[in-house]
């Protein structure tokens, strides 16, 4: 299945960042949470409460729900910008998963 | 710790605006913003994204360039990338910017925390491929990125523009599924003639209109009974309109039933608040100028009601005047014949607003959740069980917390605060006003140990 949004600019310069256990190419520079959408991830984080599963939702830093796990600090993927190596999980699951 | 005159947070329109009249009239003033780049939401990455997409984007996007260059000028500091979790008597400003906390002093706050979209929960909004309208025109803006198979679901203004965008983009919208009523247009009539003055919107409105019109997306108007369906993210809508029950396949939903006053820094300082009906949100009290009622906080922008960008950036401008006037840096009579044309120009930004937020009220739906529905995204918490807490004694907001979490995650309320202020209006039989809102402590974001660990100037001497 081809992923829900499309990127406008396909030629800007990638870089690899780890994403629950899988390496992607991203556009280095860009919005984290918009690269991870335009490269097909559709759930960055289960809720504590039920385990359902999240996504970005406001993408300007008000509503925590694209939580994700960087070297051990729990982060806004929207407010952070896609940087060569990042290693990424899902909050409280692990980098393996 | 550096101090300044004034200490602006945000640079949206009110808060650029009023750091450029303020330093022109000798102040000095410091203006944090969370972003990496100046902008605001509605001018988000402007000086990178016009050049790149300014034909997608539109005119009323780039003229915010202009504004975002206006920070370089002597006198301003711009912080960026500077959250700011805490605004203290006095004021000392504490934020996070690059992994370290820090802090400023001024001696007078300026609040430019601009609007958050109006909560709107409803069956399934909690699903992956769910998102604010708002959330839809940041991708584009900042990232380029485009949703292949979105629907558009709620009212108002933006619904025209981010639709009219994406048929720019080349990739339309399935469909607008859209709230308002026949009878709310005719409700909003009366005030057609006001409206007239602030035609340009009207205008405008008409030629997103015809965009969409010509790509032939289609438009369900008067939808009720709206269901967002998916196993683990977002399939599908179904809804309800002219008497017919419809279900259209999607990966992504845009929600947009109007923005409201974004008040968590202002309510953390005390600022009182009285309930806005014809915009159904709080907004903060303010005199003419801005001024709050307390003393040295000013308020300018959608964060003081919704007005838009224009009309943020000329009271961010007024409030300026006002500082500056304040502080010796301008006389009264200078202040005053500054601010008349301001004055005049801002009557005919607003002339629009009370026929558009009577043509596109809230969703009914939304106000009023079913049981069912989840309304605080963070703790899981849904309109049935506040309709509970009501029941067995819940009078106001804060009190919802200790019977059950609502407002206690991470969002500290952003997208649960109005619903449950209406939820426990409602079931007490009380106002808005008496229900009241949650109470708003620092720190206003979260702050990490280590991010306060490394804060620069925390000794002795700078906290005395």
């Amino acid at each position: 299945m081809k992923p829900a949004f499309l990127d406008l600019d396909p030629d800007a310069r990638r870089v690899p960042v780890r994403f629950a256990g899988e390496t992607l190419m991203l556009p280095e520079g860009a919005n984290l949470a918009a690269a991870l959408l335009a490269a097909g991830v559709t759930v960055l984080r289960h809720t504590p409460v039920s385990g359902a599963p999240r996504a970005p939702y406001c993408m300007m830093g008000a509503c925590f729900d694209c939580l994700i796990e960087v070297e051990g600090t729990v982060r806004q993927a929207c407010m952070m910008e896609v940087a060569e190596g990042l290693e990424i999980a899902r909050p409280h699951e692990g980098s393996a998963r | 710790m550096t101090r300044y005159d004034l200490a602006i947070i945000g640079a949206g329109p009110a808060g650029m605006a009023a750091a450029a009249t303020a330093a022109q009239a000798g102040l000095s003033a410091c203006v944090l913003d969370e972003q990496p780049r100046a902008g605001g939401q509605i001018y988000r990455d402007v000086e990178r994204a016009a050049g790149l997409r300014g034909d997608v984007l539109g005119k009323d996007y780039t003229r915010g360039a202009p504004l975002v260059a206006g920070l370089r000028a002597g006198g301003i500091t711009h912080l960026a990338g500077a959250v700011v979790w805490a605004i203290e008597d006095g004021f000392r400003i504490s934020y996070t910017q690059g992994g370290a906390a820090a802090q400023i002093e001024a001696g007078r706050v300026l609040l430019a925390t601009g609007a958050l979209e109006r909560p709107m929960p409803l069956p399934g909004w909690t699903l992956p491929g769910v998102m604010t309208a708002g959330a839809g025109q940041i991708l584009l803006k900042q990232s380029g990125v485009l949703a292949r198979h979105a629907v558009l679901v709620g009212a108002g203004p933006l619904i025209y523009l981010i639709a009219a965008q994406m048929v720019r983009a080349g990739t339309p919208p399935l469909a607008l599924v859209e709230t308002q009523t026949r009878a709310d247009m005719l409700r909003a009539m009366r005030h057609l003639g006001g409206a007239l003055r602030g035609w340009r919107y009207l205008l405008k409105g008409l030629g997103l209109m015809a965009e969409i019109i010509r790509a032939r997306v289609p438009r369900y108007t008067g939808a009720k009974e709206v269901v967002i369906e998916g196993d683990g993210r977002a399939e599908a809508v179904s809804f309800q309109s002219r008497g017919r029950r419809h279900r259209i396949a999607c990966d992504t939903v845009f929600l947009h039933h109007g923005v409201v006053p974004n008040t968590q820094a202002a309510r953390s300082l005390g600022v009182g608040h009285a309930w806005n009906a014809a915009q159904h949100c709080f907004v903060p009290v303010r005199d003419a100028w801005g001024q709050s009622d307390v003393p040295g906080v000013f308020i300018a922008g959608d964060g003081a009601g919704i007005g838009g960008a224009k009309a943020a950036e000329i009271a961010g401008r007024l409030a300026a005047l006002k500082l500056a006037e304040e502080t010796g840096h301008l006389s009264a009579s200078g202040r005053d014949d500054r601010a008349a044309p301001l004055r005049a120009a801002l009557s005919v930004e607003l002339a629009a607003r009370p026929f558009l937020d009577a043509a596109y009220p809230s969703y009914a739906g939304a106000i009023a959740p079913a049981d069912t529905t989840v309304i605080c995204r963070c703790e899981e918490v849904t309109a049935g069980d506040i309709r509970g807490y009501a029941r067995i004694g819940c009078v106001g907001p804060n009190q919802t917390k200790a019977f059950g979490r609502a407002g206690m995650g991470p969002c500290q309320g952003r997208y649960c605060g109005l619903t449950v202020t209406a939820l426990l209006a409602e079931a007490n039989g009380q106002s808005p006003d008496d229900t009241g809102y949650y109470r708003i402590r620092p720190p206003l974001k979260p702050v990490t140990l280590g991010e306060l660990a490394s804060m620069d100037g925390a000794g002795p001497e700078a906290a005395g």
